[in-house]
C-alpha cells in the first residue's frame, strides 16, 4: 500500500497535491483497494464551485457506489477525461494517471489543514 | 458466522471475505472483473458449499414433489435435473431450486444458501398438511460440500481427474462417479451460462479435491471465483436471484418463469393463485434493460416511461463483458415491450435504457 510523502490526505481517503493555486485531487491506494474494480466515475463539470466536505462526485465499483468528497473549497478547473473511457486507471494508478479533478482553491491556506502521509497511514492502521 | 469446509483455503488465498446470509464467504480473490472474464474465456472454480441439499425419499416421494413444486417432476428420467420452485398459497416464491432424480423413490433438491432452513421447514409443513404418506425428508446440507467448475475449459480440466466420460453427461443431467479419487455427484449444471459442472462431494474431501482441481486447471487459466463475479456472471445471462427477481412478493409468472410453471399439471401449492393471476393478467413483468447512456443501474432504482414511474430495478451492474450498464427489472406490462425506451433514475438524473430480452451475453 502506497502513501506518497509529498501528498496531503483526508479522512475520506482522498489525496491532494498542491500546484500553486491548483489542487489536484484523487482517491488513495487504500480507497481503490477497498473499492475493488472501478467501473464508473461521475465528476462535476468544469466551473462548478465545490464546498469543502461536500460530495462532488461518485466512484462506482462492480458492487457499490461511493461518494467522493471535496477536500477543500474552490472551482473545478479541469477534470480527467481519461476516466470516462477507462475508469480502471484509478485502480492501476490512483496517485498519477488516476487523478480526478483540479480545483482552483478559494483559499490557498486550506490545504495546510489536511493530513500528511504519516497521519493518514496511522488513520488506516486504526481503521483496519 | 457459518463456514464451509473450504474456508481455510479462501483465507490462504487472501480472499476478501463477506457475510453472505450468515456464511463467511469470499467475494473476490484477484478482482471481480478478472475472475468474471476468466470464467467466460477459460475456467473458474467456485466454493458453493453453502448451498443446501435436501433429500426426498420413499414410494410417495414423486407425488409429494408434484404437490410441493410448480414444475412437472414426472417429466424427469433417472439422472435428470429440473429447475423448479416452491410457491406460497398466494403465489409468491418460497425459493427457486434444482431437483435431481436418482430414481423413482429418491430425489434431491439443491436450494439457496440463505433459504435452506426456511425451505426445509416449509417442506415439512407442506408434507404434514398434505397428510401424504411414505415420504421421508432429510436435510443433508452439512454432509455435502459443493464445488462448481465453470467455463469453456471446464470439461478439459475435469477430464484429467476422472475416468468418467464427461461428454456423455449432457446438460441438466448428472452422474455419480469418482473424481480425484472421491465418489461424488457430477452435475452438468451451473449459474454462469458457460459449460461446466457442479460437484456434490463429502464435506471431508472438499479441501483435497479443490487443491487437485486448482493444480490441474491452473495451466489452463483456472482461477478461484468469488461471489462478486458469481453475481455478474448470472446477471449477464439473465438468471434470477432469490431476494431480487424472486421473493415472497413476486410470483414466477411476474418473474419470467412461466416456462417452469406447469398450470396444467395436477394440484400444487400456489396453483390456484397462479391460475387466477394468469387469467387476470400479471400486473408486473420482468424485463432486461441495457443502458443507452453512461451509468450503472442498481437494485432499487426507479424506472420511468417519460413522466410515469413504471417499475424498479431488481438487479443491476456494469457488465464486465459488454462494458455497459445492464439490469433486470420489474415493470408494468405496458412498458415491457422489447426495444421500448425507458429511463432509469440514477441519483438525480434520468438516464436512457432500452428493453431487451435476456440474456445480455448470448
Amino acid at each position: 500500500m502506497e502513501f506518497p510523502e509529498e501528498l496531503k490526505y483526508t479522512e475520506e481517503h482522498e489525496w491532494v497535491m498542491v500546484e500553486e493555486e491548483l489542487a489536484v485531487v484523487g482517491i488513495t491506494d487504500f480507497a481503490q483497494d477497498s473499492l475493488g474494480d472501478v467501473v464508473f466515475v461521475e465528476l462535476p463539470e468544469v466551473g462548478t464551485f465545490l464546498e469543502a466536505g461536500k460530495a462532488f462526485g461518485v466512484v462506482e465499483s462492480v458492487k457499490a457506489v461511493s461518494d467522493i468528497y471535496a477536500p477543500i473549497s474552490g472551482t473545478v478547473e479541469e477534470i480527467n477525461d481519461d476516466l470516462v473511457e477507462a475508469p480502471e486507471i484509478i485502480n492501476t494508478s490512483p496517485y498519477e494517471d488516476g487523478w480526478m479533478i483540479k480545483i482552483r482553491m478559494a483559499d490557498a491556506g486550506d490545504a495546510d489543514n489536511l493530513m500528511d502521509a504519516e497521519a493518514y497511514q496511522a488513520l488506516i492502521a486504526e481503521e483496519s | 458466522m457459518k463456514k464451509t469446509p473450504l474456508n481455510p483455503l479462501h483465507r490462504e488465498l487472501n480472499a476478501r471475505m463477506v457475510d453472505f446470509g450468515g456464511w463467511d464467504m469470499p467475494v473476490q480473490y484477484s478482482g471481480v472483473i478478472e475472475e468474471h472474464l476468466a470464467v467466460r474465456q477459460a475456467a473458474g472454480l467456485f466454493d458453493v458449499s453453502h448451498m443446501g441439499e435436501i433429500e426426498v425419499t420413499g414410494p410417495g416421494a414423486l407425488a409429494f414433489i408434484q404437490h410441493l413444486t410448480i414444475n412437472d417432476a414426472a417429466k424427469l428420467a433417472d439422472n435428470q435435473i429440473q429447475y423448479s420452485a416452491f410457491c406460497y398459497p398466494e403465489g409468491g416464491v418460497v425459493d427457486d431450486v434444482t431437483l435431481y432424480r436418482f430414481n423413482e423413490t429418491r430425489f434431491l433438491f439443491c436450494v439457496n444458501a440463505s433459504n435452506t432452513d426456511k425451505d426445509f421447514a416449509w417442506m415439512q409443513q407442506v408434507l404434514s398438511e398434505s397428510a401424504m404418506a411414505d415420504v421421508t425428508l432429510n436435510n443433508r446440507s452439512a454432509e455435502f460440500a459443493q464445488i462448481a467448475l465453470q467455463g469453456p475449459k471446464a470439461e478439459e480440466i475435469l477430464s484429467r481427474l476422472t475416468d468418467v466420460l464427461l461428454a456423455d453427461i449432457v446438460y441438466y443431467h448428472f452422474h455419480e462417479g469418482v473424481v480425484a479419487g472421491v465418489k461424488m455427484i457430477i452435475s452438468r449444471t451451473g449459474y454462469t451460462g458457460e459449460d461446466g459442472f457442479e460437484l456434490y462431494l463429502p464435506a471431508s474431501a472438499a479441501v483435497e479435491v479443490w487443491r487437485q482441481l486448482m493444480a490441474t486447471g491452473a495451466p489452463h487459466g483456472l482461477l478461484p471465483i468469488g461471489l462478486g463475479a458469481r453475481d455478474t456472471l448470472r446477471l449477464e445471462k439473465g438468471y434470477a436471484l432469490y431476494g431480487h427477481e424472486l421473493s415472497r412478493d413476486i410470483s414466477p409468472l411476474e418473474a419470467g418463469l412461466a416456462w417452469i410453471t406447469k398450470l396444467d399439471k395436477h394440484d400444487f401449492v400456489g396453483k390456484a393463485a397462479l391460475v387466477k393471476q394468469k387469467a387476470d393478467g400479471v400486473q408486473r413483468r420482468r424485463i432486461g434493460l441495457v443502458m443507452q447512456e453512461r451509468g450503472v443501474p442498481r437494485e432499487g432504482y426507479p424506472i420511468f416511461d417519460g413522466d410515469r414511474e413504471v417499475g424498479v430495478v431488481t438487479s443491476g451492474t456494469m457488465s464486465p463483458t459488454l462494458k455497459v450498464g445492464i439490469a433486470l427489472a420489474l415493470v408494468e406490462p405496458a412498458a415491457a415491450g422489447i426495444d421500448n425506451e425507458l429511463q432509469v433514475a440514477i441519483r438525480n438524473r434520468r438516464m436512457g435504457a432500452k428493453v431487451v430480452r435476456p440474456p445480455f451475453v448470448p
